[in-house]
């Protein structure tokens, strides 16, 4: 671990002093670059000693990561920009959260077919945690918002939409503008939505509801219920609850229905 | 664990779900709970548990019975576990699990983690006590009489102490570290500053100091869109990317969304994981270096590593072949034909049909494509 951060260290730093900057006239004087080296030397050098220090707490400490996140964010610094960072490599701030990446990316992928790719930010948290196994360190929301963050860079379609005091967090492309998410939003409470509620809370013509209701449908985000009591119930299966709903085994389902 | 009372685990009408987690067992006091391990619930109300078995064993307790909460951090072959210290039993109690107990706190412990966020939300509705102003249509039972009082003011003291004693210890270690953080954060705004004014006045791509940004974590000013971040890490990289995707890109026919490339790459790793970003930059180098792989964007967003190999004409060709051979498919039908995942099925039927090969028939039981006849 100490040997790989000097070497990296001592790559750039070395390029740094060979280097020649010409561009139009613009030339980087010599005494610059010794400057800058010499500054990076010792950046390095207290990195290395907070990391021997501090190195467990910022694993196990959800409070201090946020704080260490915020403060990088305050002075322009990205600390998960690259796996090859002085911050990723020795404070290991980078493998927490790719891993967890991958471990978001893993689940979503798993539940696409269910819920079209929408799915709340605690059944995300909980799935995760299940998936890391009992000796895994423990992960925040705060922690899994900032590796999705870093996903979006990827394309793949990962936002995420504030909904009812938390977040869904949606990781396929489809389009989703703001009519369908604050129907989405309106969804929240009951875990569906309806035509007329959509009238009444919004003041929205019927083509308009009927048209984003469509979409969410085509998306695969909604389910439609066209046998419900008074009118047709659009579900969103990402926001079934354990207490509304819970996963049923072949076998169990086969003894349910006639 | 006397405090507990049998529930039916349905919440009241004003009362919420505020978060729920697997895995927990209940002790009582320092004594494991003669409960299996279950699902701890806690609403704006209550503290509810319920068995993960037998959903008809569940229990809760009024959130206004508790006195005081506390985080005790994992050990080795230990889970991490929250200490609630509880206010005297009430007289109007409802009959629980136990009739009595020589202990006046239970311990939360979570054995499939979880302990960070039911923590954090305890403190928020123990802070907001969102119970006082819509009370739920049963009567919560509140400890009440003198003589309740008074053993909570003996019981307290003690526990109080030992609390501060245990926060001010925290405290102090984890005040070391921000002062150590804040200190390194300053020498870090110097260095950052330092690189930004120089690199302003330097305009072409010197991999010098695109190593030393990079590894700063200071975004380039400078990134060009065809050669990405351009340091010798990054080519690198490239290299070792084509060398692993070959065999995985030929079983899937030729393309990978990027998500999977890079699940695929850091599960192989296991550590020194490449960040998105890495990824992103890496197969930006591809066509620079000669490297017989692409990075492609499509017009949603997508982006997707494919063998260069696989031309254009090709893929939207087959896409036409096995429509017409079907007479329409929709993606999902395309994806299980090929073997692809739906995503990329979707993007090449789309790419199909921008080259008008194709026409959709857009309902809301699904995308349909057909052969062009127009």
């Amino acid at each position: 671990m100490h040997r790989r951060g000097v070497g990296a260290g001592a790559i750039a730093k070395k390029k740094l002093a060979e280097a020649r900057y010409k561009e139009r006239g613009n030339v980087l004087a010599e005494d610059q670059i010794v400057q800058m080296s010499k500054q990076l030397e010792t950046f390095k050098s207290n990195l290395e000693e907070f990391a021997s220090k501090h190195k467990q707490e910022i694993r196990k400490n959800s409070q201090f990561r946020v704080q260490f996140q915020e403060m990088c964010a305050t002075i322009g610094v990205d600390p998960l920009a690259s796996g090859k960072g002085f911050w990723s490599e020795m404070l290991g701030v980078g493998d927490f959260y790719y891993e967890l990446g991958v471990q978001i990316i893993e689940v979503c992928l798993a539940l696409k077919h269910r819920n079209g790719g929408l799915i709340t930010l605690d059944e995300l948290h909980q799935r995760v945690l299940k998936g890391r196994g009992k000796y895994a360190q423990d992960v925040s929301q705060d922690d899994l918002m900032r590796a999705i963050k870093k996903l979006k860079v990827m394309g793949s379609g990962f936002g995420m939409i504030p909904v009812g005091g938390s977040y869904l967090v949606q990781s396929v492309p489809a389009e989703l503008n703001m009519d369908h998410t604050v129907v989405l939003q309106l969804a929240e409470k009951k875990g569906f939505v309806t035509v007329s509620e959509i009238k009444d809370s919004l003041k929205w013509e019927k083509e308009r509801a009927c048209h984003v209701l469509d979409h969410l449908l085509k998306e695969g985000l909604a389910w439609l219920d066209s046998q419900a009591a008074e009118e047709a119930q659009y579900w969103l299966p990402a926001l079934f609850s354990e207490l509304t709903s819970r996963d049923v085994t072949p076998e169990e389902a086969n003894q349910m229905t006639p | 664990m006397d405090r507990f009372s049998w529930s039916n685990g349905l919440l009241e009408i004003n009362e919420t779900l505020v978060i729920q987690q697997r895995g927990v067992r209940l002790y009582d006091g320092d004594d494991k709970a003669k409960l299996d391990v279950g699902v701890a619930l806690l609403s704006t109300h209550r503290l509810i548990w319920r068995d993960v078995k037998n959903h008809e064993c569940c229990i809760a307790m009024p959130l206004s019975q508790i006195l005081l909460f506390e985080e005790q951090a994992a050990g080795i072959g230990k889970s991490a576990k929250i200490v609630i210290h509880l206010q005297a039993t009430p007289a109007n109690k409802e009959p629980g699990p136990y009739q009595h107990s020589k202990y006046s706190f239970i311990k939360l412990s979570f054995k499939e983690h979880g302990q960070i966020e039911f923590y954090r939300r305890l403190t928020e509705e123990m802070t907001r006590k969102r119970w006082e102003n819509t009370p739920a249509s049963q009567p919560i039972p509140i400890g009440t009489g003198s003589q309740a009082g008074r053993t909570r003011a003996v019981g307290i003291v003690g526990i109080e102490r030992k609390i501060e004693e245990k926060r001010k210890e925290t405290d102090k270690n984890i005040s070391e570290a921000f002062e150590d953080l804040s200190k390194l954060m300053v020498k870090a705004k110097e260095m950052v500053e330092l690189s930004r004014s120089i690199a302003n006045k330097i305009k072409d791509k010197q991999f010098g100091l695109r190593s030393y940004l990079l590894s700063m974590g200071i975004a380039d000013p400078v990134t060009r869109e065809t050669h990405g971040s351009g340091t010798h890490y990054h080519m690198q990289l490239a290299k070792q990317l084509d060398d692993m995707l070959q065999a995985p890109l030929e079983e899937r026919g030729g393309m990978m969304a990027l998500t999977e490339v890079y699940c695929l790459v850091n599960r192989a790793r296991g550590m020194e994981l490449l960040s998105p970003e890495d990824l992103v930059n890496a197969c930006k180098m591809f066509e620079s270096l000669k490297l017989p792989l692409r990075l492609r964007v499509f017009d949603s967003g997508v982006m997707v590593v494919q063998l260069q190999s696989h031309s254009e004409e090709e893929m939207i060709a087959s896409a036409l072949d096995n429509v017409s051979d079907k007479g329409s498919l929709t993606a999902e039908e395309f994806a299980k034909l090929l073997g692809l995942s739906v995503l990329l099925s979707k993007e090449r039927l789309l790419l199909a049909e921008k080259m008008g090969h194709l026409c959709r028939d857009d309902s809301v039981e699904g995308l349909r494509f057909y052969p062009n006849l127009f």
